[in-house]
């Protein structure tokens, strides 16, 4: 998925060529203003606030999570504590990474699935957990798809299986989803990816990975995502849920925020003009 | 009543013909393979799933066992794919509540499927899809669709991003094509005959990895599912991951 | 002669606080003949007597498959069931289809029920006239629900609904110690027959061609048994007859019960498929005529 949630859902330029953005901009000719319904309903074309990348990945007994308190309007830095990584019920973390005002009405949806989850399930024991939310959002994303008004996001779910394994998996406003031991939306899928990678070449290698391990690895991606992505922040959420030492048959889930990028390095900077430097 | 889009670029609009709305595709790659043969049949696919360049994912089976000794896949744009079969599913399940629990023959399920995807003519499902099974004489079928619904019944078929690689080959390897009896001269053509499964899975196999070695998307996994009259079972299979 | 102001429809309440439609709508359960659903640690069984029409005629549907977790029998009006197992199994597919999980079993009697209340509350609208015992096998184990038209469930070790069902929950009582203990199907499908068993009129006995079996539970999808395949299970009984009817007719209390047996028929009349016709009359039999013959 390319980085840029500009760009995505839009038609490959290789096939028709340099998409125009004016025309999605168009407004209604002066004169037809009063027949406004005979003007062809409009969908989102674009994002307006965006949250870049969310990564995560699977450890020994859990997952981890992390993604940054940015929201961009276009390149305007316009908010910086926007929370992307929902809670859902005790055990499930979204992560959402698009638009942000699709990222809220995500919220609503999720916060109204709880509810009524709670409202069923009056004797207990019948949780909803991570696989169930993400078939229920991938419905939604893929029905909005399907009605060319697509909720503007990609969306990575953690969690546990029902058999208590940990459970990662994405879905885009495409409603694509696909699932993998370390996972990341927009830029992240190029600059994290490799690392979190490197980490757990194959699928099943993450029971080999401890939660120090994975914690070091969400860090270095996002110090490397703040270098190089220009909508990336150095302040960022981190998810971390495990099955519990003491009691395996429970899970303890921390969300730590307002985190900020450690150990960087702008030594190089000094010789590049246009960092600051004094001299040239 | 004839209201426009317009802007001040308006005579752009109208000479540069270029696709302009949210665009509800995307091309997920993969490559799938079905082959039937005198009682069995077999549909395989890789196990990778990219967007662009990237890899999505190493391991995101696409060839399904759904139900009844019925083997599906529908390759090409991922949510579609899943939405079908999905739904597909669903629909075998209503059958055999309306029907007491009666199997649905590899021909009904293949009728069936043909309107599942012309129902969205004028948004099609954008896949290649196929299915693969017993037919009622316990023959091998495999079922081959366009995105719109043209279905036709095959010995074999490629679907997919590597497609056009692994069709000819196949045209070749099972189906005999350009092949004479020798010392004809190119006069008589080699004789048909079914193969066994031990020769279809060592085609699937050389399939699979020469359209690896030859096409970004394909790679990671092989993923092999086999009907006989015994059931379904499945058969995994590295492939390069470069 | 007496008339009943209060009946005409289930908005209005007797100055006694009843709905008398309601209660015809629970006659009707009695009208149908029985079914009988046990639960032990890992499994839920259901049974059910079929009865037919006429001799040319087939059997009546009692069991009906919901989902592969879960399944439902019946007593009274089975147009009705009908919708109603319907209307679950649009309920499961989509919780697999939407949550990709099984839907549970207490979600599913729920969803019912809601559906059954409305028809309590509003006026032109009939109750359901048939009581389901809902089996399912879900996260939290396996359950067993009765549900009524009034729009009550319950969860179960045992229940019995419909004809003379009061015998069967009895030989339940008496039993569930070890029916709760019991770990092989076997034996909770016996015990399910033999409740069932005591349900029966003099004349009649359980064959295969009258008895449905089901079973759900662990690792073991929701399966019915009919005609030949029941056999199996009938074989591994002692008798196939009510060994406590000989000799003692049951008076039983249908003229107390004349005016809501009546009303039930009509209903039962009116949607062309009523499972009380051909047999011997279906009245509730007091529980103390039969307990004093039990063993």
């Amino acid at each position: 998925m390319n980085h840029n949630p500009l760009q995505w859902g839009r038609p490959s330029n290789d096939t028709y060529g340099q998409y125009n953005h004016n025309i999605a901009n168009a407004s209604v000719r002066e004169a037809d203003h009063q027949s406004l319904d005979s003007f062809p309903k409009m969908n989102t074309q674009q994002p307006i606030i965006t949250g870049t990348s969310v990564i995560a990945l699977k450890f020994k007994d859990g997952i981890i999570m992390a993604a940054d308190n940015l929201g961009s309007y276009g390149s305007l830095l316009r908010f910086n504590n926007i929370e992307r990584l929902i809670k859902v019920g005790s055990e499930t973390i979204v992560g959402v990474s698009g638009d942000i005002s699709d990222l809220q009405q995500i919220e609503r949806i999720l916060d109204e699935l709880e509810t009524t989850e709670e409202v069923y399930d009056n004797d207990g024991g019948h949780n909803l957990r991570a696989p169930h939310v993400h078939e229920y959002l991938s419905r939604v994303l893929y029905n909005r798809r399907s009605k060319m008004n697509p909720l503007w996001n990609a969306i990575i779910v953690g969690g546990f299986n029902d058999d208590k394994t940990p459970f990662l998996r994405y879905i885009d406003l495409l409603g694509v989803t696909y699932g993998s031991s370390t996972l990341a939306t927009g830029f992240g899928s190029h600059l994290a990816i490799p690392l979190l990678r490197q980490l757990i070449p194959y699928d099943v290698d993450y029971v080999k990975v401890t939660e120090e391990e994975a914690r070091k690895a969400v860090e270095n991606s996002m110090r490397v995502l703040f270098y190089r992505d220009a909508r990336a922040a150095d302040k960022y959420s981190v998810v971390t849920i495990k099955k519990s030492e003491d009691d395996p048959s429970s899970y303890t889930f921390t969300h730590e925020k307002d985190l900020r990028v450690q150990n960087q390095s702008w030594k190089f900077a000094k010789d590049i003009r246009g960092y600051g430097s004094k001299q040239q | 009543m004839n209201a426009t889009v317009a802007s001040e670029y308006s005579s752009e609009v109208h000479s540069v013909p270029i696709e302009h709305r949210f665009n509800p595709y995307s091309d997920n790659g993969g490559t799938v393979l079905g082959i039937a043969g005198e009682d069995f049949a077999v549909l395989a696919g890789d196990t990778r799933q990219v967007e662009g360049y990237s890899i999505n994912s190493r391991y995101e089976p696409k060839v399904f066992n759904v139900g009844d000794d019925i083997v599906m896949t529908a390759n090409g744009f991922a949510a579609d794919g899943a939405a079908l079969i999905d739904r597909f599913r669903n629909q075998l399940k209503w059958y055999k509540f309306d029907h007491g629990g009666k199997k649905l023959s590899i021909r009904s399920a293949a009728r069936y499927i043909q309107h599942l995807l012309y129902g969205k003519r004028f948004f099609p499902y954008y896949v290649s899809t196929l299915i693969a099974g017993l037919d009622d004489e316990g023959k091998g079928a495999v079922y081959s669709y366009d995105p719109v619904g043209s279905y036709e019944r095959e010995q074999c078929r490629a679907g997919g991003a590597a497609a056009s690689l692994i069709m000819p080959f196949l045209d070749n390897q099972v189906n005999f094509k350009n092949q004479f009896q020798p010392g004809t001269d190119g006069k008589e053509k080699r004789e048909l005959r079914y193969l066994t499964l031990d020769e279809v899975l060592e085609l699937v196999k050389d399939a699979f990895s020469s359209a690896t070695e030859r096409h970004i998307q394909v790679g990671d996994g092989l993923e092999i599912l086999i009907v006989t009259k015994e059931g379904v079972r499945t058969e995994y299979y590295p492939l390069k991951r470069d | 002669m007496f008339r009943n102001n209060y009946d005409n429809d289930s908005v209005t309440y007797s100055p006694t606080g009843r709905l008398f439609q309601v209660e015809y709508a629970l006659e009707a359960i009695k009208q149908g003949s029985a079914a009988v659903g046990l639960v032990s640690k890992s499994h839920v069984v259901l049974v059910a007597l079929k009865r037919n029409a006429e001799e040319l005629g087939s059997y009546q549907k009692k069991i009906i498959k919901v989902d592969d977790h879960m399944g439902i029998a019946l007593a009274g009006l089975a147009p009705d069931a009908r919708v109603l197992s319907n209307y679950l199994r649009k309920q499961a597919m989509s919780s697999k289809m939407i949550f990709n999980r099984p839907l549970s079993t207490s979600k599913a009697v729920l969803s019912i029920a809601d559906k059954a209340q409305e028809n309590t509350q509003s006026y032109g609208s009939r109750p359901y006239g048939v009581g389901l015992l809902v089996a399912g096998y879900d996260e939290t184990g396996a359950h067993l629900y009765e549900f009524q038209p009034s729009g009550s469930v319950l969860e179960y070790f045992g229940a019995a609904i419909g004809a003379r069902s009061q015998a069967a929950r009895t030989y339940l009582e008496r039993n569930l110690d070890i029916i709760r203990e019991s770990d092989s199907v076997e034996s909770l499908i016996v015990h399910g027959l033999n409740a069932l068993r005591d349900t029966l009129s003099q004349d009649v006995e359980l064959t295969f061609k009258n008895t449905s079996v089901a079973v759900v539970g662990k690792e073991a999808e929701f399966t019915t048994y009919d005609d030949e395949s029941v056999q199996q299970w009938l074989d591994k009984l002692d008798s196939v007859s009510n060994a406590r009817n000989r000799g003692d007719d049951d008076a039983g209390d249908a003229d107390a019960d004349a005016d809501a047996t009546e009303a039930a028929e009509g209903d039962a009349e009116g949607a062309g498929t009523t499972e009380s016709s051909g047999d011997a009359p279906a009245t509730e039999t007091a529980p103390e005529d039969r307990m004093e013959t039990d063993e």
